[in-house]
């Protein structure tokens, strides 16, 4: 266990009651060092049973999409819906710092375990709740999925291409993820009044609003020049005021062997000399010869026309076909060239940077026989470092080391508790 | 109105473009006193990015810059110039914290690198997020969002199997990142408080944005499964897609997840013969047939506006969702319930709304209360009440060109 200085949560302790729209959020305040506690329901959470498996094998102990939500939590099994798990949830929170929930609105209050009956176990208490789109209000009640959240946030509508329906990022499921870490964040905010003057609160997250964050300036560009944004496939959408309308601006471009990201723009010094780059560097190869000389100072985003961005694109792209991703995104970082290459995930794994960073947390899986490599620090601090303190709890674990050992129940009494399916 | 969260807590808000300003907005918005310092000779880009107010560029129309800045004091100066020295000092030592988000190096050259800043202030808790981190081969590169975008594989993972990549139009990562080091910020503020030290926060944002990729980077690592553009397919629900409705260009997300809801939608659409076909009968059979259903679905989706499918199918209990357009959020009933936006009055752009952060406190709820700085906004009451410079000294720092003004900005935009 991380000890109180070297880790910035270290000695306070987290409830995690939630299903899979809220398990990142007791994992962001676990890898900071909290004591996290997931509570499953007897049996195991049924987000165990969210893909991918470990090996392909669908399992409530092989999911990784469990395995990569859950690290740094310990884990127990109890029942809310009895009398006697409510008792024992309560004399949990007595030792804890926060909880955390995702149930519907009004449920843990339909229980006796709200906010208000919580702070009477624990003044001081933080309670962190995550539903789709808040704890009141006209769509309170509703159901949601990560796509649903998505869409109602507006991170569907500007993705995808034109003619086609707006679409969701496939690496699901992201309205989860921003949920829980705008709760984690909220919990922080909660937490350090608390440290300062002893009053714990309720936080009250939205992931529609969550993922609505996401969205860049969606809202701000409908609110100034009345235009919606949408998906518009390798292009960028610019709106100009009238006469120019809509700009189109090509951001993917095909390669050699997939396609890159680039700013071929003018505008800010930045974008000039970066765009004057790839071009210098077309031109060395006797590529690109007929911009050759094209000054980027005198692109003009508010009035280029269409058809110069075209013979631009073909003469670029006429370059950039001879070259792989990684020659041109080698070459981007010494010119000063704002080029990236479009991964695939094999590219994410053999990231020289990310290797060189050792960003990458080897994680010990005992029952599986091997470790596995977790994405690592998503922020670092020297001092109190972020960390995998241990891989996501199987069902129950420590229900003897926090029952038993923890609170104190006599081995008579667990047998009770598993016997009437309480644990 | 109570105590703020953050009050009296000081930022010397150094940090530029998207990420770093969303920390320094956060605290703000809880009561801590943010000073954005700016130079009018090389904007924020942010500055230069749009929407403009009627779609002209201006150093102060922009309202990307002003969503990410709102609570803030504005200052101009310029940290090229020698003699801007004393102001860093001052601000540096004023500050609990100060925020970094420039090119690797360039805080270094400034003399206000975190080694530089802690001589002056011991305690400050300093952070740096760069695209790539502040070490390592690519930590040169000089890419914003939508190149993270591309190197998360998020560009390959949105789209049609059948298309190429796809620009997601939001710099995603963009909105990973800053969560994260507010996390950090907080936690480090809370350090200090118990042992008076202070702390050096890092970050990759490109990292930052990976931990959103976990469940699919662990997915290649153990199987070798890489992340395949879906569309709106789900490896497990069905139906699961964005539909057509009535209108020009609207959908609806519906997303079908047990058997239960699967009568439920039957129910709502009225019982149709094909429903009761055996090929739609279980979910594997609909996984089978998805094409088919998607089509007979969409058939039905058209005769309604997206509200009215969201409504007919939320009142019976199956998750579905209006695809939002920026136009749906601003009017977005539950919104408006929980006050998401908020209308602020700014200089130059006049009053639009801001985004509200995605949790409320029930003890402590933010107070935004001010647009973004004009450049150089608050220069009189910073260099003269926070940092104790006298009229004279101000007098000479504009004619020496420390303090920039509109007639510095470059004439490119």
């Amino acid at each position: 266990m991380v000890t109180e200085h070297d880790s910035l949560l270290g000695g306070y302790r987290v409830v995690d009651l939630t299903d899979e729209k809220g398990h990142l959020c007791g994992k962001v305040l676990g890898d900071f060092g909290a004591d996290v506690i997931k509570v499953e329901k007897p049996g195991g959470d049924s987000s165990r049973n969210i893909g991918p498996f470990y090996k392909d094998i669908p399992h409530p102990e092989k999911s990784l999409f469990w395995f990569s939500t859950n690290t740094s939590k310990r884990g127990i099994t109890l029942n809310i819906e009895t009398v006697d798990g409510r008792e024992i949830l309560k004399r949990l929170v007595e030792t804890a710092d926060f909880v955390v929930e995702s149930f519907q609105p009004g449920y843990m209050d339909d229980l006796g375990l709200g906010y208000s009956e919580l702070k009477k176990a624990k003044p001081g208490i933080i309670v962190t709740s995550i539903t789709p789109f808040g704890q009141t209000g006209p769509y309170a009640r509703y159901q949601s999925t990560d796509l649903v959240g998505c869409a109602m946030g507006g991170l569907v509508r500007i993705l995808g291409e034109l003619g086609r329906p707006p679409v969701r990022m496939s690496c699901d499921p992201q309205a989860y993820f921003q949920a829980s870490v705008h709760a984690a964040l909220g919990s922080m905010v909660a937490h350090y009044h608390r440290v300062l003057t002893g009053e714990g609160q309720h936080v009250d997250v939205s992931m529609q609003e969550a993922v609505a964050l996401s969205t860049m300036t969606a809202t701000e560009v409908y609110d100034l020049m009345k235009v919606n944004v949408i998906g518009t496939g390798q292009f960028f959408i610019n709106p100009r005021p009238e006469p120019h309308g809509l700009l189109f601006l090509r951001f993917v471009f095909p390669c050699k062997d997939g396609h890159v990201v680039i700013y071929y723009l003018g505008g800010a010094a930045g974008l000039i000399q970066s765009s004057q780059a790839l071009l210098d560097w077309a031109n060395e190869e006797g590529m690109a010869l007929e911009l050759k000389g094209y000054d980027f100072r005198q692109w003009d985003g508010s009035t280029i026309a269409e058809q110069e961005l075209d013979r631009q694109y073909k003469a670029i792209i006429e370059f950039l076909m001879n070259k792989t991703k990684d020659e041109l995104f080698e070459e981007a970082i010494k010119r000063g060239i704002m080029l990236a290459p479009c991964a695939i995930t094999e590219d994410i794994g053999r990231n020289p940077h990310l290797q060189a960073r050792g960003f990458w947390e080897e994680v010990d899986h005992p029952e599986l026989g091997e470790t596995i490599a977790y994405p690592g620090a998503p922020v670092r601090m020297e001092k109190a470092p972020w960390r995998i303190q241990c891989r996501a709890p199987l069902a129950g674990e420590h229900n003897e080391e926090v029952y038993g050992k923890e609170l104190g129940f006599s081995r008579e009494q667990m047998a009770i508790m598993k016997a009437r399916n309480i644990i | 109105m109570t105590r703020q969260v953050f009050e009296g807590i000081k930022v010397f808000d150094f940090a530029w473009a998207a990420v770093g300003p969303q920390v320094g907005r956060e605290l703000a918005e809880h009561g801590a006193t943010v000073i954005r310092v700016e130079s009018h000779r090389r904007l924020d880009s942010l500055r230069t990015a749009g929407p403009f107010k009627d779609g002209k560029p201006g150093t102060n129309r922009s309202a990307m810059y002003t969503a990410y800045n709102t609570n803030k004091y504005g200052i101009s100066l310029d940290l090229n110039n020698p003699k801007s020295k004393e102001v860093a000092r001052r601000l540096v030592a004023w500050a609990d914290i100060v925020t970094d988000s420039m090119a690797v190096g360039t805080m270094a050259k400034l003399g206000l690198d975190y080694e530089s800043c802690r001589k002056i202030n011991p305690g400050v808790i300093y952070f740096s997020t760069t695209q790539q981190g502040q070490y390592g081969p690519h930590s040169g590169f000089q890419g914003f969002g939508h190149h993270a975008n591309a190197l998360l594989g998020l560009c390959t993972a949105t789209g049609w199997p059948d298309s190429e990549p796809t620009l997601p139009f939001t710099p995603y990562c963009d909105y990973i990142a800053p969560w994260y080091v507010i996390i950090a910020v907080i936690g480090a503020l809370l350090r200090r408080h118990q042992t008076g030290k202070g702390m050096y926060i890092e970050q990759s944002q490109f990292e930052a944005g990976l931990s959103f990729i976990a469940p699919h980077l662990l997915d290649y690592t153990v199987n070798e499964h890489a992340v395949t553009r879906m569309g709106n397919r789900d490896r497990y629900m069905s139906p699961h897609g964005v539909y057509p409705c009535r209108g020009a260009d609207r959908w609806v997300a519906i997303a079908v997840t047990n058997d239960k809801e699967w009568q439920r939608f039957c129910d709502v659409i009225g019982d149709p013969d094909w429903a009761g076909d055996p090929k739609f009968n279980s979910v594997i059979c609909r996984k089978e047939n998805e094409d088919e259903l998607d089509g007979l679905i969409g058939k039905w989706t058209k005769n309604y506006t997206p509200e009215q499918v969201m409504t007919m199918l939320q009142d019976a209990g199956v998750p579905a969702g209006v695809v939002q357009t920026g136009e749906d959020l601003l009017n977005d009933p539950q919104l408006k319930h929980r006050q998401h936006f908020r209308v602020l009055d700014h200089l130059e752009i006049g009053p639009h709304s801001y985004h509200a952060p995605a949790y409320r406190l029930s003890q402590t709820p933010c107070d935004i209360k001010r647009p973004a700085p004009c450049l150089g906004q608050h220069n009189d009451y910073v260099y003269k009440e926070i940092l104790g410079f006298s009229d004279d000294e101000i007098a000479d720092m504009l004619v020496e060109g420390v303090i920039t003004t509109d007639a510095d900005v470059a004439t490119t935009m």
